[in-house]
């Protein structure tokens, strides 16, 4: 049984990275914990669902993995016109002002998704039904929990080869390092931060959208991934991404055993140790 | 003390508030008894922001620690249901929690002080929702009418003990949190607050033991919330776990920034304008949310120093130009 334990553990860890990723682009490159991050995933869930409903069962399977993708460009688009209309106002404001702009476009959202997809849960799980099961030793495991975790590797992958080889990424450390002297080099800061920003919240998306096809699209469905990603941001270390890939294993473990251990205060639980390792280490574990 | 206009404004709504129940319809008087907690609320919060410049995310802990207080006596110890237990004891339980959570909050500010503080909010949210068998998780507790000084209320229905002896019991609560805040933030203590929040190293070089005084400020302003929180529940009736959530706590924020917090009286006009919004908002349409978050939005963008603060500036202009 424990195989299948930590095969969970690592499929939580898997989404939780690419939540707390998008949280800490944003956070290390513009400053501002957006707490709208939970209601950006929520939506690249919708986006997903619809898209796969509306696919239905006719087209060949590919492109209903391929339409999961419709949540990280989606909410993508959604991130640009939020940092094109709020966010980008609020880089020179104090934290106050920021969190509460973050809250309002929080509940702001909620309501846009009531308002375009209604009240009622979406249902969409062609794409985990398709893919069937596995044999793992002598247990069966859904493929589909292993696809997510393939495609949360390739993301990771992929951020850390755009982050630390290319120039544009070079660029946002720059930026999330020491805002001033960026400027002072001729950065253009507008634009790079409209990036991160959108970056994040298309990460957001794409979590949402694989979350999708193992439990329906709810009303509130970001509340408890932010709360997560959070920990896992407050653990790892504020906008380190070696700290986000440490914090997801760890709250996913975490998560996974406590579930299967004392069922009852499995979240207590991860608080617990949460608080333990910030009564330690007070910036986090890769903090600076 | 005479001579200062403000105290002169102060008595006469105070006087104007004794005669509210004869003037508001049963229905308003409820909503401006919620308007009341809620005052008392985002005083004891206007403590941490405003004064000692910590942006807590989650002190809808320590609002639940005073009504979860309340309903937990009700349900398990009913000989002890009477007001003048209940409050002291929702004073107490929400002093201990906010000590053990700010212990762990005031290692840190700004952003990492308003994740914490919301994480914690969290936890207490988790045990308050899992263990239902105590607490009646997400269906919540409900709470009958308590006693006062040998008084029962027993036969009374609730609208009618909201009227009478508790509007008045409310607003007495109310005057002596006004009055207390008053002093603290007029003490020494209250002013090496400002200090702290205005200058975090010359404060701790002319010796104020800044995560100390930072601790004091988090569990008064944490004993505060719990006295709103544990006077709300008999105006509501009943407890839920999202008392803890961290949603509930952004309204807190939300209220005191749409009073204005810079202002001593700011967060108790919020308090009650935040009330009214939220009631028509959510009575007129059930996209209440998007009206709140919208104008939540107009308000950071357009009027940063909130309500109470946009009427100041006015103030000043108007003598100005006289």
């Amino acid at each position: 049984m424990w195989i299948i334990y930590t095969l969970n553990g690592l499929y939580f860890a898997a989404l939780l990275f690419l939540i707390s990723l998008g949280l800490n682009i944003i956070l290390g490159v513009m400053g501002i914990l957006n707490l709208a991050h939970g209601s950006l995933y929520a939506f690249g869930a919708f986006i997903a669902a619809w898209m796969i409903i509306t696919l239905g069962t006719e087209v060949p399977p590919f492109i209903l993995y391929i339409s999961l993708l419709s949540g990280l460009v989606g909410v993508g688009i959604v991130g640009f016109l939020m940092e094109k209309s709020l966010i980008r106002f609020m880089y020179k404001r104090t934290l106050e002002y920021q969190l509460l702009l973050t809250f309002g476009a929080l509940m702001l959202l909620e309501d846009v998704i009531k308002m375009i997809w209604g009240g009622q849960a979406y249902y969409a799980s062609a794409p985990f039904v398709l893919l069937g099961k596995v044999d793992i030793g002598s247990h069966v495991y859904p493929t589909y929990f292993l696809f997510v975790m393939l495609i949360a590797l390739i993301a990771g992958l992929f951020i850390w080869f755009f982050m630390s080889k290319t120039k544009l990424g070079i660029m946002l450390r720059a930026i999330s390092l020491d805002r001033e002297m960026a400027t002072g080099l001729g950065l253009d800061i507008d634009r790079l931060s409209t990036f991160a920003f959108v970056l994040g919240s298309g990460l957001a998306g794409l979590a949402g959208a694989l979350v999708v096809p193992t439990t329906p699209a709810l009303l509130g469905f970001g509340h408890e991934p932010l709360i997560l990603g959070f920990i896992v941001v407050v653990v790892g270390g504020l906008g380190s991404l070696k700290g986000a890939l440490v914090g997801s294993l760890l709250v996913g473990f975490t998560r996974s055993f406590g579930i299967a251990v004392f069922p009852e205060i499995e979240l207590p639980l991860l608080f617990l140790i949460a608080g333990i390792i910030l009564v330690v280490k007070p910036e986090g574990l890769f903090g600076r | 003390m005479s001579k200062n206009p403000r105290w002169i404004v102060y008595l006469l709504i105070f006087i104007v508030l004794l005669f509210i129940p004869r003037i508001l319809s049963i229905h308003d008087l409820m909503l401006f008894e919620y308007g009341i907690t809620f005052a008392i609320v985002g005083l004891g919060f206007n403590l941490l922001l405003g004064y000692t410049g910590l942006l807590s995310f989650g002190h809808g802990a320590y609002f639940a620690a005073g009504a979860y207080t309340v309903a937990m006596i009700g349900k398990y110890f009913p000989q002890a249901y009477s007001l003048e237990i209940l409050i002291p004891a929702a004073l107490f339980f929400s002093m201990v929690l906010s000590i053990i959570f700010g212990f762990v909050c005031v290692r840190h500010t700004k952003i990492f002080f308003s994740i914490l503080a919301l994480s914690l909010s969290m936890l207490l949210f988790a045990l308050l929702f899992k263990l239902y068998h105590i607490t009646g998780g997400s269906d919540g507790l409900r709470v009958p009418l308590p006693n006062l000084f040998g008084m029962s209320f027993k036969g009374i229905r609730r609208p009618e003990f909201l009227s009478g002896t508790y509007y008045y019991f409310l607003l007495g609560m109310f005057t002596v949190s006004f009055l207390v805040m008053k002093g603290i933030v007029g003490s020494p203590f209250g002013k090496a607050l400002q200090a702290i929040r205005d200058n975090e190293v010359r404060a701790e070089l002319i010796g104020i033991r800044v995560r100390r005084y930072r601790l004091y400020a988090f569990v008064i302003s944490g004993m505060f919330v719990g006295l709103g929180g544990a006077l709300w529940t008999f105006v509501n009736g009943h407890v839920t776990a999202d008392l803890s959530h961290w949603v509930f706590s952004g309204e807190i924020v939300y209220m005191t920034l749409l009073g204005g917090f810079g202002i001593f009286e700011g967060p108790i006009i919020g308090a009650m304008i935040f009330t009214y919004l939220k009631l028509y908002a959510m009575g007129n349409t059930q996209y209440w949310m998007f009206v709140i978050g919208g104008t939540l939005i107009v308000l950071v963008l357009l009027l940063p120093n909130g309500v109470a603060g946009a009427f100041s500036t006015l103030w000043s202009k108007i003598k100005k130009s006289d």
